[in-house]
């Protein structure tokens, strides 16, 4: 489960967060929207133990990510970055399979390796692919490759960072779907920062919305288009005219 | 009045967060060299793009600046009849002085700029973060391999650059200076002691950690975009450089001031 309670943030003057609350329940799809600038990568920075809140609580399984026992967790935990961030100087079968190649989940490379083409050939990518470098890759395929390093080591959590921006809506539906069947195949609890209504819809169990620091709404899928509330009307219709400011 | 104190202050206080990160950055780095785990594929790799492809640059620099030397000293010795001290001079002062600094300057513009243009683009490229969400300390995976690799290897590019420097002298004193080779050898050996080679050693040592460190550091605190890389590139540069020479003077004077 992830719990997060009255957590805030900020950077000098630029106050980001300002009290999010929010739960999510074992092998649930949490997808957090919101506009750009209003906090959701920094939500997820904090989720990771890469930016320590100034205060509030984060529990991933009853572990603070801030802690002494940030491995522990992060050991248990998948990330698909924005742009993929995998490593240039890696092959491909190096990047999916980076955690049986150091560190404390160390096997054989032969085996490392085998792991590795099972997990592309899950998110669609051949074999003949494995030698190649990040670079000799398209967006979408990179964006795959990302995917199969998130769910190499069998996670418990896994979280997606904008997991369809710069895809076309072909390649963006093909990555919704894989990220759907692979949460509700591995059983994982899930959260998704997007500002992609479509993913919204292919990927979430729940949604919340962060606007302004806070949370201002949450709820089921299926309670998205009976909402009254205004900022999550606004966000759906793309409306320019409503609470979200928008600079023209 | 107001106005120009706080500016000063602030500039003052920048300063000192400055040095406070680099020193905090160092005895993360150090206190990580002996503690497991190694990353040996990354240590090999930076042993060759230090060490290895710097070859080409230290010994094209060196034998120039053997041979410059030479002509140099032959010309100022020829002043006071002492032309017979070119084999010596240039052999002491490679050894001991340009051979180290010039080697260090020569690393640390083509590998200083490296390491801070890479690491630089991988922290932009959220890279750095995807390590430590797959359980990686960057410290240990980027930077201790290449520190170790730079204390490792430039020593022995110093030694290799004090070598071809030599030869450099040799080549310009035997063909242009009418020097006998054979008595040009012999006088470039004979007043070269083992404390002058050790002592160039030593200074290619630390001058490798500052490279090193140098390149990491503003790597790692490398800001967004592309003006963030070219500017932890630039400080990585500049930084390097300047410790190096500062470096040198504080170790030639504990060396060799008595």
């Amino acid at each position: 489960m992830i719990d997060v309670s009255d957590v805030y943030k900020s950077f000098g003057q630029n106050h980001v967060l300002k009290g999010v609350n929010l739960k999510v329940q074992d092998g649930k799809s949490m997808v957090i929207i919101g506009a750009s600038g209003q906090g959701k990568s920094v939500i997820l920075k904090c989720l990771l133990g890469l930016t320590k809140p100034n205060s509030g609580k984060i529990l991933l399984n009853g572990v603070d990510p801030n802690s002494a026992q940030k491995n522990i967790i992060l050991s248990k935990v998948g990330m698909l970055f924005q742009g993929g961030a995998l490593f240039d100087s890696l092959p491909i079968w190096q990047n999916v399979a980076f955690r049986y190649l150091h560190g404390k989940q160390k096997i054989n490379a032969s085996e490392a390796r085998k792991i590795a083409i099972e997990k592309l050939e899950r998110v669609g990518l051949k074999k003949s692919f494995a030698d190649n470098f990040p670079s000799e890759l398209s967006g979408g395929m990179q964006k795959r490759v990302a995917l199969a390093r998130a769910i190499a080591s069998q996670p418990e959590i896994i979280f997606f960072d904008e997991p369809t921006t710069g895809l076309d809506p072909i390649m963006a539906q093909v990555i919704n779907d894989l990220i759907r069947e692979l949460v509700v195949e591995l059983g994982v609890t899930a959260v998704t920062i997007t500002h992609d209504i479509q993913s919204v819809r292919s990927i979430a169990d729940e949604v919340a919305l962060l606007h302004d620091g806070i949370i201002q709404w949450s709820g089921l899928l299926n309670q998205l288009d009976k909402s009254k509330n205004k900022y999550l009307k606004q966000f759906i219709a793309g409306s320019t005219v409503g609470p979200i400011e928008t600079l023209r | 009045m107001i106005g120009f104190t706080a500016q000063t202050g602030r500039i003052f206080l920048t300063f000192c967060s400055f040095i406070g990160e680099l020193i905090i950055f160092c005895i993360r780095v150090f206190a990580n060299i002996l503690i497991p785990p190694f990353f040996m594929r990354a240590f090999f790799s930076s042993v060759v793009q230090i060490g290895w492809l710097s070859l080409p640059v230290v010994g094209i620099t060196s034998f120039f600046t053997g041979g410059a030397l030479a002509l140099q000293i032959y010309a100022g010795g020829a002043r006071f009849n002492a032309e017979e001290v070119v084999p010596s001079i240039v052999a002491i002062g490679m050894v001991r002085e340009l051979g180290p600094v010039l080697g260090g300057l020569m690393v640390a513009a083509r590998v200083a700029s490296s390491i801070a243009a890479e690491i630089g683009t991988m922290k932009v490229t959220e890279q750095i973060d995807a390590l430590t969400t797959l359980s990686t300390d960057p410290i240990k995976y980027l930077v201790v391999p290449r520190l170790v690799a730079a204390i490792l290897t430039v020593p022995l590019l110093v030694g290799v650059g004090d070598s071809i420097g030599i030869l450099g002298g040799y080549v310009i004193g035997v063909t242009r200076l009418e020097f006998n080779n054979t008595i040009y050898l012999i006088n470039s050996i004979n007043y070269l002691e083992l404390w002058d080679i050790l002592s160039g050693i030593i200074k290619g040592a630390v001058f490798g950690s500052i490279i090193a460190l140098m390149g990491c550091f503003f790597g790692i605190r490398c800001e967004k975009g592309a003006r963030g890389v070219g500017q932890a590139t630039k400080s990585a540069v500049v930084s390097a450089s300047v410790l190096i020479l500062a470096a040198n003077y504080f170790l030639t004077e504990a060396f060799f001031s008595s």
